[in-house]
């Protein structure tokens, strides 16, 4: 495992801060595979501006709990409650919700027959209405933000991967989101490239965002997250604020992860 | 050992530690200029060598009669068969003077001599739409298109059938490219979108949506053209009411497009399920609905994908038109076997100089195709599959 340290990052604390309104809740939450049983009564309640890292081995569900999130998955029982909004099977209310999340995925998942403006301006554009001109602007802003706005005439096959992972950061924040996801957003990088994202995701911690991230840079953990969850089985094992978590997790299945990824 | 131009220990010593970093260099010679090309690709071994050298004794046995048939023995012009006859032994190849004399049949088929400026003028406005969408660089695309798919067709319509005081020519006495054309033209361009959509029902998720998909494609996948034509031409009447019936063109032209719709749907299918799920849901997550995402994200890759497949679609098609024929229309292929009975052009080399120059209309067409396909795969090339 190649982990940033802690130290290699620096991040403000003193400008993240939570307020008092509730951004996502789940109450409950059950999903089922066929017959597999994969997220196991979830209860997760998120205020706005906190940045939660959720860890655990791989089929732990952490993904799909928070793809649920945005209705990439349907949860069978129980409720989720995203920015006042209950998702149900009411398309209307999941395009709602949509609109207000933002998503960033392992692969980037940029469109490749599109330049990286066109990239960032698409959603806006059909989504949100905005004129094509105010779309283009506030994308450049944000390509400026992530500092990469010389590539926007660019297509995402010409750019590395931490460079695509920025423009898919910034396609997220075109669309003006109240809660931003991320799956992990580093696991497909080469190690030279997951700085520059990390950084990035850390100046976004710092303007207030709501973020919710699988990730396993616990270096990133420590530095920018106010909550830590760790999952196993579909369920939440433990969770802690990032300095007790990692100096004194509570439950063994939490000890042997950490012994396994941290040395 | 070690290298006195390289700085620094050897890489095969157990520590090495790099001195200088090693500039760029141009290529050795011998791989560059067309003497580097003709080894590299003519004679780089024994199996090449022998390959160059036969295919070379192929050429110089096929190519020098085929000439003297197409070019140095054929007869350009004459006014009837005597022009085309091998009389006193000598060698008589292509009989072109037949071609041009049967050039106005080969092109509009039976239709009247003095109307055939509407012909013409169909002809024009198409490659006056044509063209301007053809070259990326030429603006108005949108409204380009729209007048293609509207205004045009209705024009097509009434210069060529008739009506708005021009006299009505009855689809029997239409013929040869024309034939070709409209029923390749229309069959090209119904069958892409409705291709699409039953490519995209197909993958539906609405069971009803789905089944009807799966039912109408490997119906008309199941079933010859040939099968389709004579269906829509002899048996359809005997269901319709008697007095009740509509032209036998347009009977053909509805069977070609729902054929090769089924075709085609099945080319695009597999476009769709070339492209990664994380597209579908990164679209999805950005709040686009199934529509807009399929136009903006789904489809402009899957179809960019498949562009070999659809174009081997459209030229199958237009080969396809041939089949015409079996219910009495006559399209080039048909208009010029039709003139071989015509006795003041009986000779020898007829029928051969009719079917070659059939075969050079289709390839012609084809070819064209076959190269913008190639050219709009280059033009869409965006980089990512690197």
């Amino acid at each position: 495992m190649t982990n940033i340290a802690a130290e290699d990052l620096s991040a403000d604390r003193s400008k993240m801060t939570v307020g008092s309104q509730v951004a996502v809740e789940m109450i409950g939450v059950n999903k089922w595979y066929g017959e597999f049983h994969v997220l196991r009564d979830i209860n997760l309640t998120v205020r706005k501006g906190e940045r939660i890292v959720i860890c655990g081995p791989s089929g732990s569900g952490k993904s799909t709990m928070i793809r649920c999130i945005n209705r990439l998955e349907e949860h069978q029982k129980g409720q989720i409650i995203v920015d006042g909004t209950e998702l149900t099977n009411d398309l209307k209310k999941i395009d709602e919700v949509r609109r207000e999340v933002g998503m960033v995925f392992q692969h980037f998942n940029l469109f490749p027959h599109l330049t990286i403006l066109e990239n960032c301006t698409l959603a806006p554009i059909w989504v949100r209405k905005m004129p094509k001109r105010q779309a283009e602007e506030a994308a450049m802003e944000y390509l400026a933000k992530v500092r990469i706005p010389e590539q926007a005439h660019k297509y995402p096959g010409q750019l590395s991967g931490g460079q695509q992972q920025r423009v898919a950061i910034a396609r997220s924040l075109c669309m003006n989101p109240k809660i931003m996801l991320f799956d992990e957003p580093t696991s497909a990088l080469d190690p030279e490239m997951v700085k520059e994202v990390l950084d990035v995701m850390i100046s976004l911690a710092e303007s207030g965002m709501t973020m919710l991230c699988v990730t396993h840079e616990m270096g990133f953990a420590r530095q920018v997250a106010n909550r830590v969850i760790f999952m196993d089985q579909g369920q939440i094992v433990e969770q802690n604020d990032p300095e007790a978590f990692f100096t004194n997790p509570q439950h063994e299945r939490t000890r042997l992860f950490l012994s396994q990824i941290l040395h | 050992m070690t290298d006195v131009a390289s700085p620094g220990p050897d890489a095969r010593s157990a520590i090495y530690v790099r001195g200088t970093f090693v500039p760029p260099s141009p290529p050795p010679g011998s791989t560059v200029g067309p003497f580097g090309w003709a080894h590299k690709n003519l004679f780089s071994s024994p199996f090449n060598i022998a390959a160059t050298i036969l295919t070379a004794l192929f050429l110089a046995w096929v190519v020098p009669p085929l000439l003297d048939w197409l070019i140095f023995d054929a007869v350009w012009t004459g006014e009837n068969r005597e022009a085309c006859l091998p009389v006193d032994g000598r060698e008589v190849g292509a009989c072109w003077a037949w071609v041009q004399a049967k050039f106005g049949q080969i092109l509009y088929g039976r239709y009247p001599l003095d109307q055939r400026w509407r012909v013409d003028l169909t002809a024009l406005l198409f490659v006056a739409g044509l063209v301007p969408l053809a070259i990326p660089k030429v603006p108005y695309k949108r409204e380009n298109t729209i007048l293609m798919l509207t205004a045009f067709p209705v024009a097509a319509f009434i210069l060529l059938y008739g009506g708005f005081g021009l006299p009505v020519v009855e689809t029997a006495l239409w013929g040869g490219l024309l034939v070709t054309l409209v029923v390749a033209v229309t069959g090209i361009v119904a069958s892409l979108p409705l291709g699409i959509l039953l490519a995209l029902g197909r993958r539906s998720k609405l069971p009803i949506v789905k089944t009807v998909s799966v039912i109408f494609i490997e119906f008309w996948r199941g079933v010859p053209l040939i099968t389709v034509l004579f269906m829509a031409s002899v048996m359809l009447p005997l269901f319709l009411p008697s007095g009740v019936n509509f032209d036998k063109l347009l009977r053909a032209l509805i069977g070609v497009a729902l054929f090769s719709a089924a075709y085609m749907a099945e080319t695009v299918r597999g476009g769709l399920q070339a492209i990664p799920k994380g597209q579908y849901e990164a679209a999805a997550a950005m709040g686009l609905g199934y529509w807009q995402s399929m136009r903006l994200v789904i489809l402009p890759q899957a179809l960019k994908i498949v562009i070999p497949g659809i174009v081997n679609s459209f030229i199958s098609l237009f080969k396809d038109t041939s089949l015409v024929l079996i219910i009495g229309l006559f399209d080039v292929l048909g208009i010029i076997q039709l003139n071989f009975s015509d006795a003041n052009w009986s000779a020898p080399t007829v029928p051969a100089t009719g079917f070659v120059f059939a075969a050079i209309v289709f390839w012609i067409f084809c070819f064209g195709m076959s190269r913008y396909s190639q050219y709009m795969e280059r033009r869409l090339e965006t980089g990512h599959r690197r």
